[in-house]
């Protein structure tokens, strides 16, 4: 009685995990700072021309083991300063219309969507000519973003009757070429989404091994005190 | 015991005769007697102190750099997330100390249930309690709009909506209480003000009523038997009692780290617990354009969601869902008046109450489930129920377990075969 009782009050929590909405899991390493750091020179060169990322600051690169020299030669291009966040220059309404929405800001997407999301989202723009941009993605239906790495990775068309993306025009960068370097960009935009995420993980480790220490003492204190309690 | 006189000396002596220190530290702390039995229930009384003051020191924190304003709400919270020293750690325990509130308060609540701790002559602390508990729930409601990310926006704009259902006045109500005709900047400015000074306020003093009725009357204990009732001849010390301090601050001092474990486990390694205390729409800002695909409030507040969605409009109005809902909350004043058992604790009542409880229980857990999922979850009944969802069809079921725990407890507790009370505690 007891115990189906338990049973029937934890079900609910149990039935909680299972989200996978997409099916696929985004192959990123948060430690890999070299992927980061790949990731971040593919963010800056495609995506920073249309989406912000308003709440990032370029110095904060320094956290995935970029100097600032680094960042200042490589990846400043129209006068920006190292403690800048990274904004853009296209404005909300225009935005709007040319691409009928305006692009979101960036900065905390992956919270928003889980970078699995994104990692699928990349790679699932297909050939779609009752588009306006020409594209389509499998993801976000109907998306307004054209398939801005399309050089990269050539391409899909989706199959009507197996609905699978094909590849039908190969791109610059083969299949594995490709998803590797999506990965690394899906890698650097959920760092960015919360940069402190590692050293959070780290400072954690140190805090819970003082309150660990911590419980030895309270348990002694406790257990002194009390031993006269009948 | 208040005009005990003291006799200290030196610095003590002159603040005593200035301000009765000693007194109250006498009355409080070092002679202030509790049962000497209190198990794992009774930690959460002193661990939702403890979350009440870091709430209020990390929202003292939060409030120097947060912007309460529609244009920069959104960005002031990344600031803080960002460029704020410790930022992160400070917001993770504000966000994830709303959450471990309610976890504590709950487990509080429910101690206070199984053993009677409502009952006679602790009628008024309960309700001290439950006064709590509904200035808690709007501490979380007002918050919540604060980070104004669309979960935040959304879920002020149905629970607003809410008292647009009350007959008559709701639209003007909801209009008022909003500022604007919609959620907007006007609300977020008010809720902050209600969240930063006018519920914290009313809070504090609250639970100064519930501490000082509490060691007026002196605490209940597992077993629910007065120790006052059986008191030292010589001394007048309760024969069950020991003093507050040191023995309970010590012992509470275990149970406060053990809760701190859990706390950092969650602050540091999962402080969005899986969506349930932030939610990943809220990581995007307030739209008031677009509303989301499904909206739920945070899981605190979802068993009470879930039976205003159980209950079906009555000639096209909402209001008896709305009702339903606050009386879901409201019913919990009424426990000192409804219980008619001849014992208070669990440990001696008979088994129609345990399984009253447990179906409670049950009951809040799976309407609290049910608020955060779609009402499609578990897809439909076949023609012969009408088609409806089945999730709906299961959350009425539960809705009326829930309300008849409440309504039928003077019938069973009453008929319940109760076993008899030891005289002195069992420890």
């Amino acid at each position: 009685m007891k115990k189906l009782f338990i049973i029937l009050a934890f079900l609910p929590l149990i039935s909680l995990a299972n989200e996978g909405e997409v099916g696929v899991s985004a192959p990123i390493d948060p430690t890999d700072q070299v992927s980061l750091q790949r990731g971040a020179t593919a963010f800056i060169n495609n995506c920073l021309n249309c989406h912000s990322a308003n709440y990032m600051r370029y110095n904060r690169l320094q956290d995935i083991g970029l100097t600032e020299k680094q960042i200042k030669d490589n990846l400043l291009f129209a006068g920006e300063k190292v403690g800048d966040t990274m904004k853009v220059s296209m404005s909300k309404a225009d935005a709007k219309k040319w691409f009928g929405a305006a692009p979101p800001d960036l900065s905390v997407e992956v919270r928003a969507r889980g970078a699995d999301w994104v990692y699928a989202y990349l790679l699932s723009f297909y050939r779609d000519d009752s588009r306006p941009s020409g594209w389509n993605n499998k993801v976000f239906d109907k998306v307004a973003m054209p398939h801005v790495l399309y050089e990269l990775q050539g391409e899909q068309a989706l199959n009507h009757e197996t609905h699978q993306l094909e590849l039908v025009k190969p791109g610059k960068l083969n299949s594995s070429e490709y998803i590797n370097y999506v990965a690394d960009l899906t890698n650097y935009m959920a760092f960015m989404a919360e940069p402190a995420k590692q050293q959070r993980k780290h400072t954690g480790l140190w805090v819970l091994l003082f309150l660990g220490v911590l419980l030895v003492l309270t348990i002694k204190l406790k257990r002194a005190y009390w031993k006269d309690i009948k | 015991m208040a005009d005990k006189k003291v006799q200290t000396a030196g610095l003590m002596g002159w603040i005593d005769a200035r301000f009765p220190l000693t007194s109250n530290i006498k009355n409080h702390l070092t002679e202030y007697y509790a049962p000497k039995n209190f198990n794992f229930w009774y930690f959460f009384g002193s661990l939702a102190m403890l979350i009440l003051v870091m709430q209020i020191v990390t929202g003292i924190f939060l409030t120097m750099h947060y912007k309460p304003s529609a244009e920069e709400a959104f960005a002031s919270v990344e600031y803080i997330m960002r460029d704020v020293f410790g930022g992160n750690i400070i917001r993770y325990m504000h966000s994830t100390g709303a959450s471990m509130f309610f976890v504590v308060v709950y487990l509080h609540m429910f101690r206070g249930i199984i053993y009677g701790s409502y009952r006679n002559p602790r009628e008024l602390i309960w309700l001290f309690g439950v006064g709590i508990f509904l200035c808690l729930m709007g501490e979380a409601f007002f918050g919540y709009l604060l980070p104004w990310g669309q979960m935040s926006y959304w879920g002020a704009q149905v629970i607003v909506n809410l008292f647009s259902a009350v007959p008559f006045i709701g639209p003007d109500l909801s209009e008022w209480l909003r500022g604007d005709y919609l959620v907007s900047d006007a609300t977020l400015n008010r809720f902050f003000a209600f969240h930063v000074i006018a519920l914290p306020l009313v809070l504090l003093g609250l639970v100064m009523v519930h501490l000082i009725a509490l060691h007026e009357v002196g605490s209940n204990n597992p077993d629910g038997i007065e120790i006052k009732a059986k008191k030292d001849k010589a001394t007048g010390i309760p024969l069950d009692g020991i003093p507050f301090h040191p023995y309970y601050t010590v012992k509470d001092m275990v149970g406060v780290v053990v809760f701190l474990i859990v706390f950092a486990a969650i602050i540091f390694f999962a402080p969005e617990m899986g969506g349930y205390f932030l939610e990943a729409n809220n990581f995007i800002p307030a739209n008031p354009l677009q509303t989301p695909a499904h909206i739920a409030p945070v899981w605190y507040f979802t068993p009470y969601y879930s039976i205003l969605r159980a209950v079906p409009p009555v000639m096209n109005s909402q209001f008896p869902g709305v009702a339903a809902m606050g009386l879901s909350v409201m019913v919990f004043a009424l426990l000192p008046w409804l219980d008619k058992s001849p014992v208070k604790s669990i440990r001696y009542r008979g088994s129609l109450y345990k399984k009253w409880l447990a179906a409670f229980v049950v009951s809040f857990c799976v309407l609290g489930y049910l608020g955060t999922v779609p009402s499609n979850v578990w897809g439909q009944f076949g023609t012969w129920c009408g088609g409806a969802d089945r999730a709906t069809v299961i959350a009425r079921i539960f809705a009326v377990i829930y309300f008849a725990f409440f309504i039928l407890m003077p019938i069973y507790t009453k008929m319940d075969k109760t076993k008899s009370v030891p005289e002195r505690v069992t420890h």
